[in-house]
């Protein structure tokens, strides 16, 4: 299980880089089915671009970085995916998302998500016992990751690939169309970008040494230490 | 350590010497189907060949996508060009009247063709979108001979596995493997939306490629070359291609 965080965890850090020097090359995005430099766009990003036939009101071209960019997306794509589904096989044979994940009947109330959020806004430190487990907030989050927002940005990443539309048109055309795939495949990775700054920010708030123990040898260090 | 027991070591040395043969056994399963692509040395091409591989399995008689006439961009992107060269511009000259693309390599019977000669095969017209790897898009219909018309006259040798396609501009080809070159929508293209290919767009022939990204789709193409080997031929491994450091296969 630790294993496949850190292969994820390596692989989605190459998807965001490349993703980026992609987006670089194009950095205007648009609704349904096509889009270029000549038509009107949803929103552009206000950065220059790698290509000298997008108007970005920049006078200068970045390098391309295209090439080795997209093998190394589609190869981090691959380690992600095949890293993912031992993940979810292993998960639910071993019960982990039963038993650590999915909330506990007495959690899945309203107040629940309430409480813990006060907690939370008021900083307090975890209990000794809910620092050994996951709170309401931290499961649903991890599921939402999991079992939705990965699947997301794999179907609209496949919706872009020419060869696999051909195969399986759906895949695209329930999206509304390319350009819709790659717009929804840009916000779902955003959405991807917020919850790995928060996920690292409650590392670094509940301790960041005892965590990254926790994370990479499987062993806290018992107790916590109090101030 | 003492978890550790020799059973564990055996199934482990087991499992581990399964897995390699297996692996072995995919390797040479994988190149006797062609599902191997060029560029699948190196860092990137354990990924690249998961994505051909898995692409070729899954699609490889797949039809790209056609779209209704009302989809036809209005105003389709004309991607940058090279500069055009002291022969091409000869050739504009003249209308492109002595414009000729020559089949040759591991095939029965070489030829050359003019661009009327092209047209007397039958004609394929289809609306197909051109996707570029930098992320934007256009939808035109294009018209064209397939060329499997073209291959199939010339007689494709059986030891043949690839197909390479070049510019007019001597550092610019491509090449993809003979099920994409035999594909029904790929097409030598001379026509789009009823009139005459424009030279912005590849005019006056294009080979589209409509089930990989546009820089597959090569304009300006003077010959076509089959091969069983593309030792030099490789784009994107080739310095001198203005693909150099993409993949070979653009299908994703």
């Amino acid at each position: 299980m630790r294993v496949t965080h850190w292969i994820t965890a390596i692989s989605f850090v190459a998807l965001l880089v490349t993703g980026l020097e992609i987006l670089i090359s194009h950095p205007r995005f648009y609704w349904g089915e096509v889009g270029n430099s000549q038509t009107t766009p949803l929103f552009k990003i206000p950065i220059p671009s790698s290509r000298s036939t997008v108007p970005t009101g920049y006078g200068y071209v970045l390098p391309d970085q295209n090439g080795w960019s997209r093998y190394l997306h589609f190869e981090a794509a691959w380690a992600l995916v095949l890293t993912g589904l031992v993940y979810v096989i292993s998960g639910f044979w071993t019960c982990h998302f039963r038993n650590n994940l999915f909330p506990a009947a007495a959690d899945r109330t309203w107040r629940a998500f309430r409480s813990v959020i006060a907690e939370h806004l008021r900083l307090a430190q975890p209990e000794e016992a809910d620092s050994r487990s996951y709170n309401v907030l931290q499961r649903v989050t991890y599921l939402l990751v999991i079992f939705v927002l990965v699947p997301l940005v794999i179907w609209t990443g496949l919706a872009m690939s020419p060869r696999f539309n051909a195969a399986v048109p759906w895949i695209v055309n329930s999206l509304g169309g390319r350009q819709s795939a790659r717009t929804l495949h840009f916000f779902i990775s955003i959405a991807l970008v917020l919850f790995l700054v928060v996920h690292i920010t409650m590392v670094v708030l509940t301790g960041f040494g005892n965590r990254m123990r926790g994370m990479i040898t499987g062993h806290n260090a018992a107790p916590q230490e109090r101030t | 350590m003492s978890k550790f027991s020799r059973r564990t070591f055996l199934s482990a040395g087991l499992a581990a010497g399964a897995g390699l043969s297996g692996l072995a056994v995919a390797a040479n399963l994988a190149k006797r189907y062609g599902l191997v692509p060029p560029d699948s040395g190196g860092i990137y091409g354990p990924g690249e060949t998961l994505t051909y591989a898995a692409q070729q399995l899954l699609a490889r008689h797949s039809l790209a996508r056609e779209f209704p006439r009302s989809m036809i961009s209005k105003v389709p992107f004309a991607n940058s060009i090279p500069p055009l060269n002291d022969a091409f511009k000869r050739l504009q000259a003249s209308g492109f009247a002595d414009w000729r693309l020559s089949v040759g390599g591991l095939v029965a019977l070489p030829a050359s063709y003019s661009l009327p000669d092209l047209s007397n095969f039958p004609v394929r017209s289809q609306i197909t979108e051109v996707v570029c790897e930098e992320g934007w898009s256009y939808v035109a219909e294009w018209i064209g001979t397939p060329l499997s018309e073209v291959l199939n006259a010339a007689g494709v040798l059986p030891q043949a596995r690839y197909l390479v396609y070049f510019s007019i501009d001597p550092d610019w080809w491509e090449s993809i493997d003979l099920a994409d070159a035999h594909h029904p929508q790929t097409l030598l293209a001379w026509s789009m939306n009823d009139g005459d290919l424009p030279v912005a767009f590849g005019g006056p022939l294009r080979l589209r490629v409509p089930r990989q990204l546009g820089y597959k789709s090569v304009k300006f193409v003077t010959r076509l070359m089959v091969t069983d080997s593309l030792k030099g031929f490789v784009s994107s491994l080739d310095p001198n291609s203005p693909n150099y450091g993409y993949s070979w296969y653009a299908g994703i």
